[in-house]
């Protein structure tokens, strides 16, 4: 097993989860998503922090003792496409891995269509994925698109 | 195809459709079959849509089945504040299928997910109606001999008109050539054309009636609504652009066919019905074999 190194040392957390290469702007949209304000663990959070990879800086969050199911970190990858996943045991990285848009969504998302049977019965929403790059979600209910610029969280 | 719902016309592959055309025209042939005796079939109507309940009532008293429902939502005091899902369930303990339309888009998945009986999608919002879209088929290619390699022109609403969008999308099996006569606002959008060009056909967009006659073999009308205009200006302009009467029909080739989902409005003048182009009424007329078609196949006794 990898040991962690010196840089992420300085706020090495012993067990966790640490989600890095988060674009700044969406380190607050990631916290809310993965229901963090209420968390009583140790958080670090970071933004604009240089990078390689981002351009506009990177954000990070780690959060000490909680390692998080795969659709909680579908969730992620909605509104931070880079990010990139370390679970850590006993200091130790254990898990490295980027998030990665899924083929399909269930819950998380609202549909677009106002008239959409799941804005108006308890449903849970269910998307297909059409299109990773130019974010679009098709509803498997009433089969109308949801844009990036329309997405909005449930 | 037994047990299986028809919610879009993508449910059922190429090879299912055409056998639910096949069979329609058993039942063309001999339309009172008591092949459904003893089974029951629930008409369920959140939104009145007399016409499609009136064809599929009639397709199920043709075979024997017996009907139950309700003919809008309002006056079903057993529906308010039930959820749709409970609705499904209690039906699907009665019935032993459900057709059902809804105004909300999504809502047939939806109870196919849930119930135990199939389902039938009889229209859910401006979203599917695939018993039309099958019927449109059975009516051009009872009216053309075939469905292959022709030319067919959409008139009128090609934005919101759904009939039009799945019956583009059926055809599109079949190297169809489209004409498409729309004012400018209500054009047939991206996605549906990007699907033409997907199947590597060829479509073209016009916005005057009189330039399509003489090209098509299926002329497919459809409604302009008032509505559909911010500015009332605008829908006085090209209202009459997509109105068909008997004198601008003088060029058409002689096996072309009007078609229209119905009602009308004024779309098609009444001087057009006694020609031998119009064929609407006669298309309605298909749907009751079209639908007897689909309980059949779909309750597993053909
Ligand atoms: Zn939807």
């Amino acid at each position: 097993m990898e040991k962690i190194s010196r840089e992420l040392k300085v706020s090495a957390i012993e067990n966790g989860t640490v989600i890095d290469h988060i674009p700044s702007n969406r380190v607050f949209q990631v916290i809310r998503l993965l229901d963090l304000y209420d968390s009583n663990e140790q958080i670090f959070v970071g933004v604009n922090l240089e990078s390689e990879k981002l351009k506009d800086g990177k954000g990070i969050v780690k959060v000490s003792n909680r390692y998080f199911a795969d659709w909680e970190i579908d969730k992620i990858s909605l509104v931070a496409p880079t990010a990139t996943l370390i679970e850590i045991k006993d200091f130790c990285i254990v898990e490295k891995r980027k998030v990665a848009i899924p083929d399909k969504i269930q819950g998380i998302v609202k549909c677009f269509n106002p008239n959409c049977i799941t804005n108006h019965q308890p449903i849970t929403t269910c998307f297909n994925v059409v299109d990773k790059d130019d974010l679009k979600l098709q509803c498997h209910y009433c089969e109308k698109i949801t844009a990036k610029e329309n997405i909005v969280f449930l | 195809m037994k047990n299986k719902n028809l919610v879009s016309i993508s449910d059922f592959t190429k090879e299912e459709q055409l056998r639910i055309l096949d069979l329609a025209e058993k039942f063309e042939k001999q339309p009172r079959q008591k092949i459904l005796d003893g089974y029951v079939v629930a008409t369920l109507f959140f939104e009145p849509s007399t016409r499609t309940r009136l064809s599929f009532e009639s397709a199920s008293s043709r075979l024997g089945a017996k009907v139950i429902g309700f003919s809008d939502a309002s006056s079903s005091s057993v529906i308010k504040g039930e959820t749709l899902k409970d609705t499904i369930l209690m039906v699907g303990g009665y019935a032993d299928v459900i057709v059902m339309r809804h105004p909300r888009e999504g809502a047939a998945r939806f109870a196919a997910e849930v119930s135990k009986v199939p389902i039938i999608n009889a229209g859910d919002g401006a979203n599917q109606h695939p018993t039309q879209c099958l019927l449109d088929l059975y009516s051009i290619r009872k009216t053309q001999g075939t469905l292959d390699n022709l030319s067919v022109a959409f008139v009128g609403d090609l934005k919101y008109g759904r009939t039009v969008h799945s019956l583009t999308m059926a055809l599109s099996q079949y190297n169809t050539t489209f004409h498409l006569v729309s004012p400018e606002s209500l054009k047939l959008p991206g996605s549906v054309k990007r699907h033409i060009k997907d199947h590597n056909l060829e479509y073209y967009q016009y916005t005057d009636l009189n330039d399509v006659i003489p090209k098509v073999d299926i002329l497919y009308m459809t409604r302009v609504q008032r509505e559909r205009f911010s500015d009332p200006m605008e829908y006085e302009k090209v209202k009459d652009s997509c109105i068909l009467s008997k004198s601008i029909m003088t060029n058409c080739k002689p096996n072309m066919k009007v078609l229209h989902p119905l009602p009308r409005v004024n779309e098609i003048n009444e001087d057009v019905d006694t020609t031998p182009q119009a064929y609407y009424f006669q298309q309605a007329q298909n749907g009751v074999y079209v639908r007897q078609a689909i309980l059949a196949s779909i309750l597993g006794v053909i």
